[in-house]
């Protein structure tokens, strides 16, 4: 009886101690979020509709080392003053902070395309907006896998 | 110690797209990370980059941590005349870099 109650005592005390270890792993990382990456581009956009596709996101699907991650995105543009780019943002779901870049073009940039190279904190997919003149966004989305995180580690 | 490499072509036809390809020095400090010791290292980063064309910009870039040490990027503007192109860099505690390049349109 007193062996059954100690045993049932101690596994309280390890449960407890399980629990705390557990959120405190959940609070730890100060992370972007998927939600807080919809947050990012709903700042963005607005109350506009985002719409997939049109636009070409490259990016390597392994990265060995994720401080430096070569991007390219493209959209396929006339690019004339009636009918262009105004810009292209790019974001991340788990780096520490959404936002990547924004890139703005005019009719002059003859060409909506860039590349850049970039850091990812963790294997993640990363999404590219394009606004359009006409107010439209249309959106791409690629998954890399990381094999060394950027930012935690040193390169 | 803030280099800036441009890669401009030196001559092209009226009305041909080129390609601009800039990379500046510079170690991009994310602000997220610590040193052994635990104190955070401050941020230090470039917040935006312009291109402008005989005075008039065409191309801009707003950046953030993410972006890789040693900014690298690659856009394109349309040939119209002969003329300037001017790069500028500004960031964190007044880092400010400017360079131009060339260019002949036949």
């Amino acid at each position: 009886m007193d062996e059954a109650s100690s045993r049932r005592e101690f596994l309280r005390v390890i449960g407890a101690a399980a629990a705390g270890a557990v959120s405190l792993v959940a609070v730890e990382p100060a992370r972007a979020t998927p939600a807080a990456m919809q947050q990012a581009i709903a700042q963005v956009a607005g109350a506009a509709r985002v719409n997939p596709g049109r636009v070409k996101l490259e990016l390597p699907p392994l990265s060995e080392n994720g401080n430096l991650v070569p991007l390219a995105v493209s959209v396929e543009s006339p690019m004339t003053a009636a009918d262009h780019v105004r810009a292209i943002h790019v974001f991340t779901e788990k780096n520490p902070q959404p936002e990547v870049a924004s890139f703005r073009f005019g009719p002059r940039a003859g060409r909506a395309s860039v590349a850049t190279r970039i850091r990812l904190a963790d294997t993640q997919s990363v999404t590219a907006i394009a606004e359009l003149s006409d107010g439209s966004f249309w959106s791409a989305t690629a998954a890399v896998v990381v094999t060394l995180a950027a930012c935690l580690e040193d390169a | 110690m803030a280099g800036a490499l441009i890669n401009v072509p030196e001559r092209a036809k009226r009305g041909e797209v080129i390609e601009i390809k800039t990379l500046v020095s510079h170690p991009m400090e994310t602000g997220y990370r610590r040193t052994q010791l635990g104190a955070p290292i401050p941020r230090d980063i470039i917040r935006l980059f312009v291109c402008a064309y005989n005075g008039t910009e065409v191309f801009r870039a707003e950046l953030h941590p993410a972006i890789a040490a040693n900014p690298f990027i690659v856009f394109s503007t349309i040939a119209i005349e002969s003329g300037t192109l001017t790069f500028h860099w500004t960031g964190d505690n007044g880092f400010s870099v400017t360079e131009s390049a060339a260019l002949t349109v036949v």
